[in-house]
């Protein structure tokens, strides 16, 4: 009789039917050692491992799981383990890309010379040179650094009143008319535009206008601004929109002007949300090459003129120097030089989109809100 | 006395008001005309090429025949994008809205938006110096395994610079467009229809296959056409990518060409009549763009309009 009443430690009835909570590490740590047997057979490589072990995985707890909870649950895990895998397949590219521009352009980063000098009179025996290890690798960006922030600024010269304008317009003057509407519309699909068309529509006008064959740096500007209003117009409005309405009306019951509330009210607020909008509208321009490549040729030498010859750009830069090697015989060492710019390139634009985040925090309004 | 200075100043205000108001319209106005202009030079200056006699464009047979293997080479390419870039996207925003624990799901966003922010042309260098000869061998294995698929008839380009690659690259220059307004839409599901899912005893995912998906359709539908028109209108990571040539049906090989990459190539050396063909070519992706886009939009502002009521 006794021993019937002895408790026995039994499973509750809530979680009866489940995996216990260290079922996934279980299954990972079979896994992966499966997967290194499994590789160790046909070869061994890291990425391969990573997969076979994932898919391994992924296999396992769906069937643990499908044999002990049921049909759904393992339903349930399975949705799970994709969600996760696409998550990790889309982080392998950006880790790749950044991995291969660091290892690539260090080299060319710490190459004397590379920042403070132009291309001007290298040519392909110099690389030549370089290649047989006679000589060092010469030549640098500092015409393309030069000419991206030239045509960056104007660029932006010519985007942020135009865009901040129109956003003010379809904010404070709009009021859902037809034409803010249409501004709305178009400006969506604005930013729609390919590049390279916005290239050619700038090569196309000043062909026109100015005479065919024009390509400066402006005509670049110009390209860039048809990315950059878009960009700025749709940042401003956001911030436009969350200025609370309250104190324009106070601005309105104390008897100031429309275009002064705006002018010292509505745009002081909302300056932090605008000012990191252009930062991240101008980290969108500067890597831009398609259209900088239709507008503003490509020069080797210094051009302090942006409305006169050929300019060059960091991504051109790039561009010609992977395609059109200085010496084509030997091309490292101007895949050398192209990857050290791109490393030059990647660290402007995050250091941009840092900038962008790091304004937004440090000018926010304190609304109290 | 007291109302003349108050009209006087009113008069200053007003001047003020009305500069301020016209500068504001013009600029609005000034944007309509910039798309407006770029629709209208680019068919000034691309009519010499509808008009010149058919032996004068390149290729020799008109422009007809030389645009459209590099359309049909562009929506390839577009398309193998598109296929890679729509589930791993709607996979990540479902990730980052619903799976991710909250307190990271803002910094993953962010880890995902950095994919939008590297410039294209390095894309570009990336996909040739590191993914075309890693690849090259999986090109090899599937001309041989699966060489009876036209898709896949070898012999594989040995240096991996294909189409295939080229639409890999553009498929990862996608993925943050498509991610980025998916999850937005994720996020707007109202959390009572969730709810209810959860309580009636939903798991995880049949709630999302319930009542997150259904409404998030349109959304869905709308973000994967912006990433075309993304995919489409794309340059530097084609140029850089393929080695291009005449149109063919496997993917493997080299050859194919995209309307902007064919652009890109041979603008910095064109004079003359070569010009005209290559805006005319630009012509044709601005239209092209131009209506995915619209379309696009038009879902949007369709669903838009109901998506504020749950």
């Amino acid at each position: 009789m006794t021993s019937t009443l002895t408790p026995v430690r039994k499973r509750s009835a809530l979680t009866k039917g489940q995996l216990p909570k260290y079922a996934p590490y279980v299954v990972l740590g079979v896994a992966l050692v499966l997967g290194a047997a499994i590789l160790a057979l046909i070869g061994f490589n890291a990425f391969g491992w990573g997969v076979v072990s994932a898919v391994l995985f992924a296999a396992g707890l769906v069937g643990w799981s499908g044999a002990v909870e049921g049909a759904r649950k393992a339903k349930d895990k399975l949705a799970t383990c994709l969600v996760v895998g696409a998550f990790l397949v889309a982080l392998l590219p950006l880790i790749s890309v950044i991995w291969t521009v660091m290892v690539n352009g260090i080299p060319g980063l710490l190459n004397p010379g590379f920042l403070g000098t132009s291309m001007n009179g290298v040519t392909g025996v110099f690389d030549n040179r370089a290649a047989e290890g006679t000589g060092p690798v010469v030549g640098g960006i500092y015409h393309a650094l030069l000419g991206t922030v030239q045509i960056t600024l104007l660029a932006t010269v010519i985007s942020v009143p135009v865009g901040l304008l129109t956003a003010i317009y379809l904010v404070e003057y709009g009021n859902d008319r037809p034409l803010a509407r249409a501004i709305t519309f178009f400006v969506d699909v604005m930013t729609g535009i390919p590049s390279i068309v916005a290239g050619l529509f700038a090569a196309a006008f000043f062909f026109a206008v100015v005479g065919p064959g024009t390509k400066t740096g402006a005509v670049a500007a110009v390209a860039l601004s048809v990315l950059m209003i878009p960009v700025v117009v749709r940042s401003s409005e956001e911030m436009l929109k969350i200025v609370p309405n309250e104190l324009r009306e106070a601005s309105y019951a104390l008897g100031v002007r429309k275009w002064r509330t705006i002018l010292k009210v509505v745009i002081p607020t909302a300056i932090s949300g605008i000012a990191s909008g252009v930062t991240l509208a101008i980290a969108r321009v500067i890597g831009e090459t398609a259209p900088i490549l239709v507008t503003a040729g490509f020069a080797t030498s210094i051009n302090n003129n942006v409305f006169g010859g050929w300019m060059a750009s960091l991504p051109t830069f790039i561009y010609t120097q992977i395609l059109n090697p200085t010496s084509p015989s030997n091309p490292d060492p101007s895949s050398q030089r192209a990857w050290g710019a791109a490393l030059v390139l990647i660290i402007l634009v995050m250091l941009l989109n840092l900038g962008a985040r790091l304004i937004a925090r440090v000018f926010a309004p304190k609304t109290g809100r | 006395m007291t109302t003349t200075s108050l009209t006087s100043s009113r008069g200053a205000g007003r001047a003020g008001d009305k500069v301020f108001s016209g500068a504001a319209l013009a600029a609005g106005c000034l944007i309509l005309a910039v798309l407006f202009g770029v629709a209208l030079f680019l068919v000034i200056q691309a009519i010499p090429a509808f008009t010149a006699p058919a032996a004068d464009i390149q290729g020799g047979e008109g422009f007809f025949a030389y645009i459209w293997p590099i359309v049909v080479g562009t929506l390839i390419a577009a398309i193998i994008a598109l296929a890679i870039a729509t589930p791993v996207s709607i996979g990540v925003a479902l990730f980052i809205s619903h799976f991710a624990p909250r307190g990271l799901a803002s910094g993953l966003g962010y880890v995902i938006d950095l994919l939008a922010a590297i410039p294209s042309v390095i894309y570009g260098a990336w996909g040739a110096a590191f993914l075309a000869p890693q690849i090259s061998p999986a090109y090899g294995w599937l001309a041989a395994n699966m060489g009876w698929l036209p898709l896949f008839h070898g012999p594989a380009s040995a240096t991996g610079k294909t189409i295939l690659t080229a639409g890999i690259v553009l498929s990862v220059m996608v993925i943050p467009i498509i991610t980025s307004l998916s999850r937005e839409i994720f996020l707007q599901t109202p959390k009572l229809h969730e709810e209810a899912a959860l309580a009636l005893g939903a798991t995880r995912w049949e709630m999302i296959k319930m009542s997150v998906l259904p409404f998030a359709r349109p959304g869905i539908i709308s973000a994967v056409m912006l990433g075309l028109g993304r995919a489409l209108g794309e340059t530097m990571a084609v140029a850089l990518v393929l080695s291009s040539g005449a149109l063919t049906a496997s993917l493997i090989q080299s050859g194919n060409q995209t309307i902007a990459a064919e652009i890109a190539l041979n603008f910095p050396e064109a004079s003359g009549l070569k010009v005209s063909t290559l805006i005319a070519a630009g012509l044709v992706l601005f239209v092209i763009t131009l209506a995915v886009n619209m379309i696009a939009r038009w879902i949007i502002s369709r669903h838009k309009e109901f998506s504020g009521a749950n």
